[in-house]
């Protein structure tokens, strides 16, 4: 199972406590974790990437495995110990703003 | 017994008070959305239990909810707002073309006659609609596509369509007003759009009298003579006797025609209301006196009402949203301020009261008188 990790404002919106456990199918990258963490929470979608372009909202990051995974491209492998289970991806707002 | 639900959108959240016809006694619920900005929240006019709030952030983006229980519990809806076509480019501030890009939606107007059917106005500047309670958004790109769209320029707060007045008498006639293109004019349902600028004259674009380039800052009308547009510019406060062809200034004796929102009273159209505010740039009330002005004659000639307002040392500003009015027999006059208050007159703006002192800066205001 995948673990992530989500902003509190994301955890409320779909009405969930702490981490995510999600079963991805097929490799194991950015863009399928979105997908599998969207199609559970539909509520969800827009507001980590852009529903048509699905590029990354400005404001947030991908952390895993204490790398910057942000910039990475969507489809790239996520490290092994995130394909594992041993540690969370997450996904992080920026501490900015008033 | 009849009351009144006042929708509070606010930069954190937003929140509803509830009232009996008395508008003494308040119950406050909220921060809905807690840490969210909301734009504008509003009710249903055939089911008042139908609620619709816009909710964004700088992180997350643009959500949309509704309440189908006059604003107890909220569901996420569709939030997929997708330009027609190829967006092109509108002005940036510093007239070089720049593309067309959604950030959020300012304004909801339900249907008079649906409950599932809701206009959204967007920024960029756009409308939108859904027809199916919010599920799926389609544009009515025929305003954006309006000839002059390139032409169109933010103000500073952003390029927002701000302003849907649909007509109650013909529901295929709309109004929409953009800071800062100006108010444009559909009698076709939405699909085709005309300036109705004329009249306005604004000193701050190259040509005063320009088809486009004003910023409006609000329009409104009373539902018995939909043909009688009032409008409260970047300064001037101004009047249209026929749908908007032409417009003439009612600024008469304020002392400033500065401000951002404009009302009409629920029962007697002359009767207007707007909170001058001094500018350039200060964006408070003249000598920290929070005074909102009063025409019974369709402007022209105001009276400024202070009995309950703060008279010294008041520096909040009164956004295009946060004014309204509910239809009770004795009209109450409703605004919010960027310092949190939100006030009632239950007399027509004789006497004032706060309800909330201390939310956050209050962006809009709606009410809904319910039976």
């Amino acid at each position: 199972m995948i673990r992530v990790v989500m902003p509190f404002h994301l955890r409320n919106l779909a009405g969930v406590g702490g981490e995510v456990l999600l079963d991805v199918e097929g490799p194991i990258t950015r863009a399928s974790v979105l997908d599998a963490l969207e199609e559970r929470y539909p509520m969800l979608r827009g507001t980590i990437r852009d529903q048509t372009t699905q590029v990354r909202r400005p404001f947030l990051r991908f952390f895993a495995c204490e790398l910057d995974l942000s910039d990475e491209l969507a489809d790239t492998p996520l490290p092994q110990p995130v394909q594992d289970g041993t540690e969370p991806f997450l996904i992080v707002g920026a501490i900015a703003g008033g | 017994m009849s009351g009144v639900r006042v929708l509070v959108g606010t930069r954190k959240g937003a929140f509803v008070l509830s009232s009996d016809a008395g508008r003494a006694k308040w119950e406050v619920s909220g921060p809905h959305f807690a840490g969210w900005e909301v734009y504008h929240l509003k009710g249903s006019p055939v089911d008042p239990n139908r609620i619709y709030a816009s909710q964004s952030s700088g992180w997350f983006g643009q959500l949309l909810q509704r309440s189908d229980d006059g604003g107890k519990t909220w569901a996420p809806v569709g939030n997929k707002f997708e330009y027609e076509g190829v967006p092109g480019t509108h002005k940036w501030y510093d007239g070089t073309p720049h593309p067309w890009e959604f950030k959020r939606v300012w304004h909801l107007e339900p249907s008079l006659s649906d409950p599932d059917t809701v206009y959204a106005g967007v920024e960029d500047a756009a409308l939108f609609r859904t027809t199916d309670g919010g599920n799926t958004w389609h544009e009515l790109a025929g305003l954006r596509q309006h000839g002059t769209g390139s032409e169109w320029q933010p103000g500073a707060g952003g390029m927002g369509l701000h302003t849907i007045l649909i007509d109650p008498t013909n529901p295929n006639r709309i109004y929409i007003a953009i800071s800062a293109a100006g108010a444009f004019r559909s009698d076709d349902g939405g699909v085709s759009w005309k300036a109705i600028n004329k009249g306005l004259v604004s000193q701050y674009i190259p040509d005063p009298d320009a088809e486009v380039g004003h910023c409006v800052h609000r329009m409104t009308l009373h539902p018995s003579r939909p043909d009688v547009l009032f409008m409260q510019k970047h300064w001037d406060v101004m009047r249209s006797d026929n749908a908007g062809d032409l417009w003439t200034e009612v600024s008469g004796d304020l002392p400033t025609d500065f401000g951002f929102p404009i009302e009409v009273h629920a029962h007697e159209p002359e009767t207007i209301y707007v909170v001058p505010i001094k500018s350039d740039s200060e964006h408070f009330p003249i000598d920290g006196q929070l005074r909102v002005y009063r025409s019974r004659t369709g402007g022209n000639s105001w009276t400024p009402l202070t009995n309950g307002l703060p008279q010294s040392n008041c520096y909040v500003n009164v956004l295009r949203e946060a004014m309204a009015v509910d239809r009770l027999d004795s009209c109450g006059v409703y605004f919010g301020t960027t310092g949190g208050q939100v006030y009632v007159s239950p007399d027509s703006g004789d006497t004032w009261q706060a309800i909330v002192h201390d939310l956050p800066a209050v962006v809009s205001v709606e009410v809904q008188t319910l039976p």
